[in-house]
């Protein structure tokens, strides 16, 4: 659905577990960035944000179970975009994810997406036992 | 059988198998998992592997390119052979820094560089 607010234009998607619906919606969402003039290093963080906040919501917190769905809502302006991603899976503590920078880690092929989330949004917040991911990216 | 071109082209030079990779993006799982059999078999295919892959075409990739990236590197290491990265773009490189991969592996801002580093 997609709406004009006050804030924006609103998009929200309910996807299946499904990697190719995820690649839709990330159409979608970076149009809309495009449309709204994000600069190039903005348009990159966003791209890397979005393929790992969703294949987490899809692959790690939903684990492609095609009976579980993926709520996605994204607000555009010019001046940001506001995203929430929300998967319906176990959910996971932050605070006890290992730290892939860590020398005993840097040699493991998993565990960087929640970093460059965090290393390339301007805000992020976990909610909802780490189902929802509230995140911003200031477009300068 | 895919019809899509293949995701990376290989050319051989001063005892290097050099890897381009053809897509500008290595985000798809699918394409990811075509990339890491490709270097899988390549490294697999002799003793004492010699790799360079430049990275000329690459504009986006995700933390599972990097996690193939990892895995070619270990195995490269198990059989004594040399890996190398060759034209990473500044805004690739970023992603590198932050996760200190660029502490692991061994990047050279083109590709002469890089196939001078190699042992003889």
């Amino acid at each position: 659905m997609v709406q004009q607010t006050r804030y924006g234009m609103s998009l929200k998607f309910v996807i299946p577990s499904d990697p190719s619906r995820g690649r839709e919606v990330q159409a979608r969402i970076l149009d809309e960035v495009a449309k709204n003039k994000f600069n190039s290093d903005s348009i990159f963080a966003i791209k890397l944000a979005l393929e790992e906040a969703l294949v987490n919501a899809i692959k790690h917190g939903n684990k492609l179970d095609p009976n579980k769905q993926v709520f996605i809502e994204a607000v555009v302006s010019p001046r940001q975009l506001e995203l929430t991603i929300e998967d319906q899976g176990p959910g996971f503590d932050r605070t006890c994810v290992p730290d892939p920078t860590a020398p005993e880690n840097l040699e493991k092929c998993s565990g960087r997406g929640i970093l460059l989330i965090e290393s390339y949004m301007t805000t992020v917040e976990w909610s909802n036992n780490g189902r929802r991911v509230h995140m911003i990216k200031r477009n300068d | 059988m895919s019809e899509q071109a293949p995701p990376v082209s290989i050319i051989d030079e001063k005892n290097v198998r050099i890897v381009e990779f053809t897509n500008n993006k290595i985000l798809d799982e699918a394409n990811i998992a075509e990339i890491g059999a490709t270097l899988n078999s390549l490294i697999d295919d002799t003793d004492q592997p010699r790799l360079l892959l430049d990275f000329t075409s690459v504009d986006h990739l995700s933390s599972a390119a990097l996690g193939m990236l990892i895995n070619a590197n270990n195995r490269i290491k198990q059989r004594n052979g040399q890996l190398r990265l060759a034209n990473i773009k500044p805004q690739i490189f970023e992603v590198f820094r932050i996760t200190k991969l660029d502490r692991l592996f061994r990047i050279f801002t083109s590709r002469p560089d890089a196939l001078a580093s190699f042992d003889k």
